[in-house]
């Protein structure tokens, strides 16, 4: 096994995609020869309307369904047995029976982690959302931001070097939205770990990710895949002018591309 | 004093209300003590035979707490065990049904000649009794359980004793608990029913017992008395799960749970 803080690691890719296609048992298509790889310690963004199947790819980069053809590894090996990978559903699926603490705690506990570490583990990663002081409460007193929040504690506390985020945050308001959202960004700085995020909002893309992949459904497949070329993100850039060109240049190419 | 006036005192006032209303019909129509004792009557009865009917308390109340727990626990492994699999649930779903089905009396007699007089046939009846709804609601709440949470824990590669015991089980419990409060009440009613067959008389007869010898000895007084008595262990019984479904439940279903 490699150092996971080693530098010198050979670059191989973090997930690779050859010409993936999914058909339901019901005769849809749901994917047709999608190919892609991303590159360990990347930022990408999956985007496109809804139908276009990016939920799919997600699930099954998680190993939660099996394309009826192509081929899927995850760190070279195949996605339903890859370790290290976390999981943020649209919903924060918690526990209600559980609190906080004993929420993020679930997936050391499956894993058969010693209790004390498992505890331990989970009281950090709660304090990096900021969610230190909510440990020994239950989700229903929680609001929907502090839900999500500990989502994202439990996937965190796995130590992900892959980490899967299916519209997280589409439930939540604009402002949480935007807080959750730079604090993803801060986590990803922090431990640089592969990150892949489906969404449907080409503003959140842009803004989150190093390189946003855009698709379209009939039946699902890239249309667009492009590096984002904007610095690291500040309180200001969202208003920024040349974000805003950045976000209008990955439109025309969606619009241009559906077009044609 | 505001939770004594508004939560005790209305089934208190009816009760004595009751007890008033029945004296008076008693002495006001000049009733057969035989027929109908008065209240006071079934009183001084009960105090009369106090040690017999203490000695059939505690043998009826054992019977029926007994048969109750194995019924409670039988229940819920039988029930998540259907719960396992579409295909166990078809195969073992109808003869679980048939244990619901079948009059306990008519097969409390087989018991007698399986276990004998006495206590272990009244236990046996009572399982048979009161097992089903633990089964069905046991099935039932697993069945319901949010397919999300079980896609998460299909996520993290959970086992099936893992997803049973973390996941599956706890969503069941408001479900389970319903069902142990129906099979409480059922465990007292198979119980003195059993004993009606399997029972034995003489100093130390169950309740099931004692009824039949006090009817057949024109003793209606202390029939009343048992037939109460009957009904307390019923509601202690019934007590004791609604105590383990607040203690279970009240964290996460708050002021839901009553």
């Amino acid at each position: 096994m490699t150092d996971p803080g080693s530098h010198d690691a050979p670059a191989s890719p973090a997930l690779q995609l050859s010409e993936v296609g999914m058909v339901y048992p019901n005769g849809f298509t749901a994917l047709s020869g999608l190919s892609f790889q991303l590159e360990e310690g990347g930022f990408l963004a999956l985007t496109g309307p809804s139908g276009c199947g990016k939920t799919t790819v997600l699930q099954a980069l998680a190993g939660l369904i099996r394309p009826t053809s192509g081929r899927i590894t995850v760190g070279g090996d195949d996605p339903a047995s890859a370790n290290h990978v976390a999981c943020c559903f649209q919903d924060p699926r918690l526990l209600p029976w559980r609190t906080v603490l004993e929420n993020v705690c679930l997936p050391l506990q499956l894993a058969g982690v010693d209790r004390a570490d498992g505890v331990q583990r989970s009281r950090e990663a709660l304090s990096r959302v900021g969610l230190a002081d909510a440990a020994s409460r239950l989700p229903r007193e929680l609001s929907g931001g502090m839900r999500m929040r500990t989502a994202i504690a439990r996937a965190l506390v796995v130590r992900p070097r892959l980490l899967l985020l299916d519209e997280p945050f589409g439930a939540l308001d604009e402002v949480n939205r935007e807080q959750l959202d730079d604090e993803l960004l801060r986590l990803w700085e922090e431990d640089r770990m592969t990150v892949v995020i489906v969404t449907h909002s080409l503003r959140e893309a842009v803004y989150l990710a190093q390189r946003v992949l855009v698709m379209d459904s009939g039946p699902g497949a890239l249309v667009a895949d492009t590096e984002i070329a904007f610095g690291p993100r500040t309180d200001s850039t969202r208003t920024d002018h040349r974000f805003n060109d950045e976000v209008g240049r990955v439109q025309r190419i969606f619009r241009s591309e559906r077009a044609s | 004093m505001r939770f004594l006036f508004h939560k005790l005192l209305p089934p208190v006032l009816v009760a004595v209300l009751f007890l008033l209303l029945w004296e008076g019909i008693v002495v006001v129509f000049e009733v057969q003590p035989f027929l109908l004792p008065s209240p006071i009557r079934v009183a001084e009865s009960a105090a009369e035979h106090w040690d017999r009917l203490l000695w059939a308390t505690l043998r009826t109340g054992g019977s029926a707490l007994a048969g109750f727990l194995i019924a409670a626990a039988t229940g819920i492994i039988l029930g998540s065990l259907l719960g396992l699999s579409r295909w166990l649930e078809r195969g073992f779903y109808p003869p679980t049904l048939l244990l619901q089905m079948v009059p306990l009396i008519a097969i409390a007699p087989l018991f007698v000649i399986w276990f004998g007089f006495g206590a272990s046939s009244t236990i046996a009846a009572t399982v048979v009794v009161a097992i089903f709804p633990v089964i069905a609601s046991t099935l039932g709440g697993i069945r319901s359980t949010d397919p999300q949470l079980l896609e998460l824990f299909r996520f993290h590669r959970a086992t099936r004793l893992q997803t049973w015991w973390k996941l599956q089980l706890p969503s069941a419990s408001p479900s389970i608990i319903t069902g142990l409060r129906v099979s409480a009440g059922l465990s007292v009613i198979g119980a003195i029913t059993a004993e009606f067959v399997s029972g034995y008389t003489g100093e130390s007869a169950p309740l099931g017992s004692l009824i039949i010898a006090s009817v057949q000895n024109f003793q209606t007084a202390l029939m009343f008395a048992a037939v109460l008595i009957s009904s307390v262990i019923g509601f202690v019984l019934f007590g004791m799960v609604n105590v383990l479904g607040w203690i279970i439940l009240h964290d996460w279903y708050g002021e839901r749970t009553r």
